[in-house]
């Protein structure tokens, strides 16, 4: 009983701590979603090359920074579940995988229904869109994981691996288009110059990016709590059968 | 109004790119709240059970 109760002292911690960030979490992603669109539909300028299209970054950009950001944490996480044996670590990485492979979906999308009308096609087989490609196959491949195994903790393991060997493809994705001649264009927010974009389009594009950023978290701590859950309800499964 | 819609004569792109990714956030959230009201549900019983083996009434919270 000891044991158990010191396995479960940490979850408990961290539900305590995710649940009083909850509420506030919702109210944010309403606010700064609610705003972004806004000042993205309604008050910034169209484009003067990309005409109206340009409004698709909006949804767009967002997405695939949280498609990349999503991984990285789940690379971080992994590792620190590989490492110090965290007992939310791994559950951290599974609860965050299909919110980043919806992100993820998203970015190819919206990329494709904005790359029709400026490049003139769907779909390119240029390095960018590849490597995001390889991206969603990454999560896709790491949820497959986590259901394969009958033994959970053996999952974990696996999955983190993947994980971690497939970080590789982030910085591939972030410098694909400085590395490789690409129809997509280079970084223009996040470079060492500053951002290229003029206010009136960054503003409403940082505002959806850190909507999307709270939606995450919102939606983060309601599949970890369900994953904390769930491992407790296959302990207490185990143990009735035991009695 | 109609000119807001049609945006510049891109409005398919932009509106099929907006509402998938309202549609595809939507579901995400509404798969997720219902896959946590299912493990509460399958839970309920089986900490009930394992509060009525203990003798001693347990406080509130201080269990899980």
């Amino acid at each position: 009983m000891a044991i158990d109760l010191h396995k479960y002292a940490n979850p408990t911690r961290f539900l305590r701590i995710a649940n009083a960030i909850f509420p506030w979490s919702i109210v944010t992603t309403v606010v700064l979603l609610a705003t972004g669109l806004y000042l993205g539909l309604f008050v910034s300028p169209a484009d003067y090359q990309q005409g109206e299209t340009v409004r698709i970054m909006f949804v767009h950009v967002p997405a695939a920074w949280m498609a990349m950001s999503v991984y990285s944490m789940m690379a971080v996480s992994s590792a620190a579940g590989l490492i110090w044996k965290h007992p939310v670590a791994d559950l951290s990485a599974k609860a965050a995988a299909p919110i980043g492979a919806c992100f993820t979906f998203l970015a190819l999308v919206t990329g494709s229904l904005w790359g029709q009308p400026m490049w003139g096609a769907y779909w390119v087989w240029d390095a960018r869109l590849t490597s995001m490609l390889i991206l969603l196959f990454l999560y896709l491949g790491y949820m497959a994981v986590w259901g394969s195994f009958e033994d959970q903790s053996k999952a974990a393991k696996a999955a983190a691996i993947l994980v971690l060997i497939g970080a590789i493809n982030i910085p591939i994705i972030k410098f694909s288009v400085d590395w490789w001649n690409t129809l997509h264009q280079p970084a223009s927010v996040a470079t060492m110059d500053g951002p290229k974009i003029h206010s009136s389009i960054l503003t409403p594009l940082l505002i959806m990016g850190l909507g999307y950023t709270s939606l995450f978290v919102t939606i983060f701590i309601i599949r970890v709590r369900t994953e904390i859950l769930g491992r407790r309800l296959r302990m207490l499964r185990v143990n009735q059968l035991q009695e | 109004m109609n000119e807001f819609f049609e945006m510049g004569g891109y409005g398919n792109f932009i509106w099929s790119s907006y509402g998938l990714s309202a549609g595809v956030l939507i579901f995400l959230v509404i798969i997720s709240v219902r896959q946590l009201r299912q493990v509460e549900r399958d839970l309920a019983p089986l900490e009930e059970t394992r509060r009525s083996f203990r003798k001693r009434p347990v406080k509130e919270g201080a269990t899980s």
